[in-house]
């Protein structure tokens, strides 16, 4: 059994040393009086470097990335992670940078956020971007903030409603209920789409707003986003996009074009920077002209060559993140978007919406595709042809881990049963996606044939199916000593 | 589904058993099927007052989460502590494992709730 | 540079199966109005060779902390980063992988979680901890919003301006969700104001915070704080440093039921900013109600123990328009960074660098103090302090020019930190050149 770091501490194995001390104090015994020194041992493990490092080895091999294999987690955009953007973040003109340090110091990490800020307005057709937010989360929590404030500055204070799809991820509602707006969920219609006449019904002078992703969570582009643009606009309300399936659209159309109002991107998904086991990522937010004085301070500017901070903005809604924003991840991101260029962003977005269709194209004779026509990026397919023999998506998804795949994204949206959501995104290659039809035609079979493989599955992975209900009952989030 | 003759029930999936001034509220067989196995449940505290359909506790499976909404209109008298510990009775008795005891506020609340014809038949649209 | 792997014959070969003559084929669900024209007004693509040069020239146009010597700290501190930690996190199974949703092939980054979790339960002496947040500023202000949230009647934050001037803007921003009013009490002599802070409390007080050391670097006795804010049935917040908790006594010793702060003192780089490494650790009544991912031990079907992202009935995925707190990611990478680190240093090291920074912050008054210079506050501090300067920024312009880095300007002062990579003859020169301007 794999034993966790506490567990091999062995007594004065680590021989961790600090240079000399060539000071001479005069007596310092009481410069920390008694009460604020702490009586509990800290009792952190103590181990040697060579097993420090075997630890940490061993549990990578448990693991698995991008770079592991295929990994097609709808909205998730599980992309190659160019190693060029690591060398980048670890110059140490970059990671050695302390953020308080004075502008003329940083010219080059200030120049490269300007940049950043510029090519992403490019990209999502906006008037400005903030890099502050760390995260998606984050930076949709920040682009609801400032609709808020947008509202209240007119003094409109009736509107206290949030409009969010029914298909829409957990974040969107969680995030408005977290501004303290009220969520009202707009049905979708069959077609899989935003229903206009529910919509219109809706909207009112209640409304601040419709958090929208465009192309959706079932992987479809919202037709009608300028009829959608227009209700929310007439009603008063703004357009939010939550950028997470920008991947869909990139390089080929821009929410900015169809009516967002704000807009956040996901640097970890769509900008190719790593994933890194669930963070850190990066959230930057953008804005047309209406609201860029509410955007998080400070914005970097350009005056003639010299890049500066610019505070000054009374109206910010202030700061949603100590200092800038995930600086490490932002320059990966510059690094990718400066290798791809105009033509190579093209291609990204064009490449992943034809492995999609492909992947649907191929799949659709073994497995049910609620909505199967023409997608973006990704696509929903469900369990409903195996679930005869009693296999349900979690089943097939165990049973792909068995064929050395990491599964999709599973029991999302909500409104698909037994959904299983996929995204292959632009790095994959032909070879790559037959292998993987092959492999689900193969668990196709499995669920009629050998039914009880799918269903015990994983067999092959290090543990197999764990009991959550226990670790959900009875918790244990720590280790203690026995 | 279980659904026992001399209980009410609301459009939430809540029972109630009504001895005179009081009532005894829980969950259905179809809330604890459809939300798996429970794993917390977070009770009220005994003396607050609620009115119809306030949400008095929160229940919680693995993978969802639900409010419980008071039938009738009461202050809490008791609740069930062993749920704490053991929120599975839920699961495996339903109907005996209450979650509270309220003394009731406006008795012509329960005028409002389905009895067990109703509630199954109500059920039945929700399959459909 | 390019990484779509198909070539354009391979390109064709999946059109002509899907039923698709050109890649504009599968873009007819997109207006033709709304698509981009062209393409974006951008530069070219560059190769790998040109991409380092420019890299290379933006890195370049920077002094950063390898080159000179370091006295800034303000939230973020120049500490040293062994080196197994570089090679080990370019493990690719760590950094390309996704959250760990599917246990079975992610035990080990799960498991690493669990250590880090128990790890800053050490720390603080509390009993349970998340998976981290994004930073200290906004784990802080998820502190004070669970508590206004899951307190019945009660939604004022009393904490006291002693706090980084950044985590009150941060805390200010996330009130604008109207759960929470924030009453901030003036401090006194760079500590906060006890008394009044106490004065501040009462029933409509969800939670009370003080920073330990505060911004100022000095230490503060919140027991006061503790005892009124607890009378009053609210919670007690401490923002701490992680590092100082080698020495300084723990949350759960003061009495705190959460403990956020910054963990980017354990291993992680300055990196202009970010990415950091918020952390919260809380009381056991408290489990279900913390924000953020938390990972929880079990047994598979063999009985083997394991690990599981467990309590997820909590998060937003689940919650939705219920849900406290939206956060989904934490800084997974830096929180493996952040165990490595101290696996790394161990107990006896981390204690070692902790005493190390300290002495050497003692050396530094004794110093300034024989060149008849004095600090602004005379408390005990644990590694930083404000050194009373008449033009602070002069005083770092000149600093600069004699290749040093300096202090965070303050009005009148400069607030300096003192790593255990500074050396007897940075801080003399430091020392000499203030020295000489006074």
């Amino acid at each position: 059994m794999a034993k966790l770091i506490f567990e091999k501490h062995v007594n004065n194995s680590n021989s961790f040393s600090l240079p000399e001390c060539e000071i001479s104090l005069s007596d310092t015994s009481e410069s920390i009086p008694a009460q604020f020194l702490r009586n509990e041992k800290t009792a952190l493990p103590e181990v040697s470097e060579i097993e420090m490092v075997r630890h940490f080895t061993e549990l990578s091999t448990r693991a698995y990335g991008v770079d592991s294999g295929f990994y097609p987690l709808g909205s998730c955009t599980m992309k190659y992670n160019p190693k060029i953007n690591e060398w980048a973040a670890r110059l140490s003109g970059f990671a050695g940078l302390h953020p308080y340090q004075s502008e003329d110091t940083v010219q080059g990490a200030l120049q490269l956020y300007y940049e950043m800020q510029e090519m992403l307005a490019e990209i999502n057709g906006m008037d400005a971007f903030s890099l502050q937010p760390a995260a998606g989360a984050h930076g949709e929590m920040t682009g609801i903030m400032m609709i808020k404030a947008y509202h209240q500055h007119r003094k409109d204070y009736k509107r206290t409603k949030i409009m969010v799809p029914d298909s829409a991820h957990g974040t969107n509602p969680a995030t408005a209920n977290v501004i303290g707006y009220e969520v009202i969920e707009i049905k979708s219609n069959e077609r899989g789409l935003v229903d206009l006449e529910d919509l219109r019904a809706k909207m009112n002078d209640e409304v601040a707003g419709l958090m929208l992703t465009n192309p959706n969570t079932l992987g479809l582009f919202e037709e009608d986003i300028q009829a959608i643009a227009t209700i929310v606009h007439d009603g008063g309300g703004l357009l939010y996009y939550d950028g997470a399936n920008l991947n869909g659209i990139l390089g080929v159309a821009r929410p900015g074009d169809m009516g967002f109002d704000v807009v956040h991107v996901n640097l970890h998904k769509t900008f190719s920077t790593p994933h890194g086991g669930g963070g850190p990522g990066s959230g930057p937010v953008g804005v047309k002209s209406k609201l860029i004085d509410f955007l998080p301070k400070p914005v970097v500017v350009k005056n003639g060559d010299t890049f500066s901070f610019n505070n000054n903005l009374p109206l910010s809604i202030g700061k949603v993140k100590n200092f800038y924003g995930n600086f490490g991840v932002i320059v990966k991101a510059y690094t990718y978007i400066k290798a791809l260029g105009a033509e190579g962003i093209k291609e990204a977005g064009q490449h992943a919406v034809l492995n999609a269709n492909y992947l649907r194209h191929q799949l659709r004779d073994d497995f049910n595709i609620p909505i199967d026509r023409l997608c973006k990026h990704e696509f929903v397919i469900n369990s409903k042809k195996q679930s005869g023999n009693g296999v349900t998506t979690l089943d097939i998804a165990k049973r792909l881990i068995d064929y050395g795949y990491h599964p999709p994204t599973i029991y999302f949206p909500l409104i698909v049963n037994e959904a299983m959501m996929i995204e292959p995104t632009e790095t994959e290659s032909k070879e790559r996606l037959d292998e993987f039809v092959d492999v689900m035609k193969a668990i196709a079979r499995e669920s009629a044939q050998e039914t009880d493989k799918v269903l015990t599955a994983p067999q092959n992975a290090a543990i197999k199916r764990v009991d959550e209900v226990t670790a959900a009952r009875k918790p244990i989030v720590k280790w203690e000593a026995p | 589904m279980n659904i026992p003759e001399n209980l009410l029930y609301t459009d939430e999936h809540e029972w109630i058993s009504v001895e005179g001034n009081t009532g005894r509220i829980g969950i259905t067989d179809y809330a604890q099927h459809h939300l798996g196995d429970i794993v917390f449940v977070e009770l009220p505290e005994v003396g607050d007052s609620f009115a119809m359909r306030d949400a008095v506790g929160v229940i919680e499976s693995v993978k969802a989460v639900v409010s419980v909404y008071t039938p009738a209109s009461g202050t809490i008298l008791e609740v069930n502590e062993e749920l704490e510990d053991s929120p599975e009775l839920l699961n495996e008795a339903p109907y005996d494992n209450w979650i509270a005891v309220m003394e009731l506020g406006d008795k012509s609340d329960l005028d409002k709730l389905m009895n067990a014809e109703a509630y199954a038949a109500f059920c039945q649209t929700l399959e459909d | 540079m390019r990484f779509t792997p198909n070539p354009s014959v391979v390109v064709d070969e999946m059109l002509q199966t899907i039923g698709c003559s050109s890649l504009d084929d599968l873009f007819v669900d997109i207006r033709e109005e709304l698509k981009i024209k062209n393409c974006l007004n951008l530069s070219s693509g560059m190769g790998e060779m040109e991409i380092r040069s420019r890299l290379k020239y933006l890195a370049g146009r920077n002094i950063n902390t390898e080159d000179y010597p370091c006295f800034l700290g303000a939230g973020a501190y120049d500490h040293y980063i062994p080196a197994a930690l570089e090679q080990l996190l370019l493990r690719s199974e760590f950094y390309t992988a996704y959250t760990p949703y599917q246990p079975e092939i992610s035990q080990g980054i799960l498991q690493s979680i669990f250590e880090f979790q128990t790890m800053i339960c050490k720390l603080t002496g509390l009993d349970v901890s998340n998976a981290s947040m994004y930073d200290g500023g906004s784990s802080l202000a998820e502190a004070c919003n669970l508590a206004c949230v899951n307190s019945k009647g009660k939604n004022k934050v009393v904490i006291s301006d002693t706090v980084h001037p950044e985590y009150l803007d941060i805390l200010k921003a996330y009130s604008l969700s109207g759960h929470m009013e924030i009453v901030v009490v003036p401090g006194q002599d760079g500590q906060a104001d006890i008394d009044s802070m106490v004065k501040a409390i009462d029933n409509e007080t969800a939670c009370a915070v003080i920073q330990q050391p505060n911004f100022y670097g000095i230490l503060e006795d919140p027991s006061a704080v503790e005892k009124v804010i607890h009378e009053n049935k609210g919670m007690f917040i401490m923002s701490v440093e992680p590092l100082s908790l080698a020495l300084l006594k723990s949350p759960a010793e003061w009495g705190a039921d959460i403990a956020v702060g910054e963990g980017q003192s354990l291993g992680i780089n300055l990196s202009f900013g970010g990415p950091y490494l918020g952390f919260m650790a809380a009381s056991k009544a408290l489990m279900r109600k913390i924000p953020g991912r938390i990972v929880g031990q079990t047994t598979d079907l063999d009985g083997k123990r394991s690990f599981v992202l467990t309590l997820q009935a909590r998060e937003q995925h689940i919650r939705r328009e219920k849900a406290a707190s939206n956060i989904c990611s934490n800084q997974a990478l830096c929180a493996l960074a952040a165990s490595m680190y101290l696996s790394l240093v161990g107990d006896r090291g981390l204690k070692d660098i902790a005493t190390r920074c300290h002495h050497l912050a003692l050396y530094a008054r004794q110093e300034f103090e024989k060149a008849g210079m004095e600090l602004m506050y005379k408390q005990p501090f644990f590694n930083e302090f404000a050194l009373k300067i008449t033009n602070p920024a002069q005083a770092n312009r000149n600093l600069l020019e004699n290749g040093i880095i300096g202090g965070y300007e303050l009005d009148d002062a400069l607030l300096l930190a003192f790593t255990e990579k500074r050396t007897r003859e940075e801080i003399d020169k430091l020392v000499a050149v203030l020295g000489g301007i006074k």
